[in-house]
């Protein structure tokens, strides 16, 4: 068949000041299948697709459609070529209707006025064909991430297009709602849709792509029929190395009783019942304990509770035999509590910041960083480079980097160098691994483990159930609020541990745990 | 109580007019703090035409000087967009400056104009003496000026333009979320050049209402005294939508009509000062936006300039 092809990149490069963010990169996309595209943060996938959507021109390099060369050099051209992407931030206008969001740009008119019943008949249709379950006048502001994901999708399939591109549209999804977008993706190249799907989930491609492009550093590492493939030669091709899922750790050997919470209380800011209620449980040196849940049942206010972002409104937290109920966030942290965030941007780096300032957040008015209320810069830079060495952190500018022009893992090692070399007593890491590639999992896995080895007290809160059952020695698992049972990893199996965080079952945890 | 009416009504179609300009501004993503200026602008230009073809007949210096008046106010409204737009710039700064330019502009050409046709002893005012009468008619015992018509199919027009057509939804998207709006193919720039330029006419045409209906000679060293913050004030408590706007209007009007009939009527045995009602629709202006403006659901992009290349 001649074209076989709907979409084929050629030899794209494209080349930014100073970085070559594709280098010699072929993508082919068949009709009607589910094409991966795999690669770590900053391997090039969204620089490739921007040149697909006409965000941005390669440099050099051809791209074809049904065979033919085109040039897309806006978004519009994309879209006159039937190629519709969903960007992983939605691109939705909050206060408009669902309907209002689908047409927007392609307004169906009557005369001077708007007609949206022919609109809304297209919509209702496309939204029954493919399973897209959408309220068309509910507001965007109104309805459930997942909803704005179907009404993403409709917007493509409004305006006929034949090429999707999904941006790690799992990120931002819930388990179940990640098993429904699957199948609407497998129904929708069943229906003909080619569909361009990236990511750097591997269960994911495994379970719903056809061939998988992989991508490292910028460049084009192959294309594999995932009939033929394993995760594990995925991950190999994609890291550049093996990669190991399994967490590699001795038993554990607890010590002395590092943490110790009472019957700690915390209000809730989203409703007037308590987030955390009455949680008492220790933590002791030489032991990964891990916090399991499903997402919003008193996890990030109970860690802000016990760091000082938060007041708590009952109960004692006490830390290497002090009473620290009442202490600052920095009496903390000079006591031997570190902090590795759940949201890195907001409480973990100043962005704006150089990296080297950001190392040393914590420690500037030590004597050793400044002197007579001036920071000693040389003092914070050798430091800064001291750390970025030790801990493999890879950014443009060396300390002087702007943190926020680093990449999510790099900025995510940041913070670990930062409060591991404090040489904590506690670390308490939250969703340590959230949105990184499995190279930079493996990192920080490795690091908590080695935390432990020293004699450290580990406090792991994860949503991850792997992350859970790999890395942790002892389970406690929270269900609204509340400490539900404790379990042993070894002991128990991935459903069994779901029902607990579920609520469907839960155990007489004892007082003293 | 006739005469509270009169007045209300008189400015009630200044502070909606310059509002819906407002309006159009910010639901596009700009911030208008120029309307002051804007105002002024319009209304000298208006005056002047006034000023200039005196003896021409009603029914082409009528509309002649009202569309003199939104050239005006939209020429000057690009010196906004140009900045805020193009350029990027602060929006507030922007228009401030425009506000504090504006004024000038009016006095020196005033001024000047003055200068010209007194032959010129340098000591001229910055007053302008006109006829309103083409503006005015009387129905019985009613008297309503043109722009009470103009300013109620105005706001008729820009509620259907904003809701009910492809452009009004088109606009209000560069205002909630312009990068939604680029990626399906709508030019951001553009529309927000628009909405600016839509206050612009709305603006200028205000400012020549505000000025001319009451008085017959006008000393722009006040510019419009304040009608265009005022008209800020209206937009925000009537929350960016037409008739809410409009309804407003007249609540603010009502205020700033107690001042004018204060000697007048029942109000002067109070004894109260004419300053004090003179100071009523600010006053006012402030309690309401203090405890409105924390649940005001203004545009979620204005104010901040759009960039193509930050994603």
């Amino acid at each position: 068949m001649e074209n076989e092809y709907i979409i084929e990149m050629l030899n794209i490069t494209k080349e930014f000041p100073g970085i070559r963010a594709n280098d010699n990169i072929t993508l082919q996309l068949r009709k009607g299948e589910i094409h991966a595209l795999l690669g770590e943060n900053g391997a090039g996938k969204s620089t490739l697709m921007s040149i697909l959507f006409g965000l941005y021109q390669p440099t050099s390099g051809t791209i074809k459609k049904n065979g033919k060369e085109v040039h897309i050099n806006t978004p519009n051209d994309a879209n006159d070529l039937n190629i519709g992407m969903v960007h992983q931030h939605f691109k939705l206008v909050e206060c408009f209707s669902v309907l209002d969001n689908i047409i927007l740009g392609v307004e169906p008119t009557k005369g001077l006025f708007l007609e949206k019943e022919g609109a809304r008949t297209k919509v209702l249709e496309l939204s029954e064909k493919y399973g897209l379950k959408v309220e068309p006048d509910a507001l965007i502001s109104d309805i459930t991430v997942g909803m704005q994901q179907r009404t993403e999708i409709l917007k493509m399939l409004y305006r006929d297009n034949e090429v999707l591109i999904f941006d790690e549209p799992t990120a931002v999804l819930t388990p179940q709602e990640i098993e429904e977008l699957m199948k609407i993706m497998k129904n929708l190249a069943r229906e003909g849709k080619s569909i361009l799907f990236i990511t750097h989930k591997l269960n994911e491609i495994m379970e719903v792509a056809d061939r998988c492009t992989i991508l490292r550093k910028g460049k084009y590492i192959g294309t594999v029929n995932i009939a033929e493939t394993t995760k594990e030669e995925l991950s190999k091709m994609m890291v550049g190395r093996d990669v190991s899922f399994s967490v590699d750790k001795k038993p554990a050997e607890p010590k002395e009783t590092v943490l110790k919470i009472s019957h700690m209380t915390v209000p809730s800011k989203a409703h007037d019942n308590n987030a955390v209620k009455d949680v008492s449980f220790n933590v002791r040196a030489g032991e990964i304990v891990c916090i399991a849940g499903i997402d919003g049942n008193g996890q990030t206010e109970f860690v802000q509770g016990l760091t000082g972002l938060e007041k708590i409104s009952g109960g004692t937290v006490s830390f290497l035999g002090q009473d620290i109920t009442k202490a600052s966030i920095r009496e903390k942290s000079k006591m031997g509590m570190s902090h590795i965030p759940e949201d890195r941007h907001k409480h973990g780096l100043v962005l704006d910041y150089t990296l080297e300032q950001n190392m040393v957040l914590q420690r500037y008015w030590q004597p050793e960083f400044q002197q007579g209320g001036f920071i000693r810069s040389k003092a914070v830079r050798e430091y800064a480079s001291k750390l970025i060495e030790q801990y493999d952190v890879r950014s443009g500018q060396g300390t002087a980097t702007i943190v926020r022009s680093m990449s999510g893992g790099n900025q995510q090692k940041a913070i670990i160098a930062r409060e591991i070399d404090k040489n904590p007593e506690l670390l308490v890491a939250v969703q340590p691994t959230r949105g990184l590639d499995v190279g930079a999992i493996e990192y920080i896995h490795s690091q908590l483990v080695a935390q432990r080895d020293k004699g450290k007290a580990v406090l792991l809160v994860s949503l991850e159930l792997d992350e859970v059952m790999d890395v942790s020695d002892r389970i406690l698992v929270m269900y609204e609020g509340e400490i539900v049972a404790q379990l042993n990893p070894k002991e128990i199996t991935v459903e069994e541990l779901g029902l607990y965080m579920a609520g469907a079952k839960r155990d007489k945890v004892p007082e003293e745990v | 109580m006739f005469l509270l009416i009169k007045f209300t009504l008189l400015y009630a179609v200044v502070l909606m007019l310059v509002a819906l300009g407002g309006m159009f501004s910010e639901r596009s993503g700009v911030i208008n703090i120029a309307l002051e200026g804007i105002m002024a602008i319009g209304g000298l230009a208006g005056v002047f035409v006034l000023a200039l073809g005196g003896n021409l007949p009603a029914a082409v210096l009528v509309p002649v000087s009202i569309l003199a008046s939104a050239v005006a106010g939209i020429v000057y409204s690009l010196l906004l967009g140009f900045s805020a737009i193009t350029l990027k710039a602060d929006q507030t700064i922007g228009g401030t400056a425009l506000n504090m330019l504006a004024t000038a502009v009016a006095i020196v050409m005033v001024k000047a104009f003055n200068n010209a046709s007194e032959a010129g002893n340098g000591a001229a005012s910055a007053k302008l003496v006109y006829s309103n009468e083409a503006f005015i008619y009387k129905i019985g015992p009613f008297t309503i000026n043109i722009f009470l018509i103009i300013g109620i199919v105005i706001l008729i027009v820009s509620y259907l333009f904003l809701f009910k057509t492809k452009w009004g939804l088109r606009l209000r998207s560069c205002g909630e979320h312009p990068q939604a709006a680029d990626s399906v193919g709508i030019n951001v720039y553009q529309w927000r050049y628009i909405g600016v330029m839509i206050s612009g006419a709305l603006g200028g045409i205000g400012g020549f209402a505000y000025i001319v209906p009451s008085v017959t000679t006008w000393n722009f060293e006040v510019g419009v005294a304040g009608a265009g913050f005022l008209a800020l004030a209206v937009m925000i408590f009537g929350q960016w939508k037409p008739f809410n706007i409009a309804g407003a209007a007249v609540f603010f009007a009502v205020f700033r009509s107690l001042a004018n009939i204060a000697d007048s009527t029942v109000l002067s045995n109070l004894g109260l000062s004419k300053n004090i009602y003179s100071m009523m629709p600010f006053i006012a202006s402030m309690i309401i936006l203090a405890f409105t403006s924390k649940n005001s659901r203004a545009p979620k992009a204005e104010g901040i300039p759009y960039d193509k290349g930050q994603r």
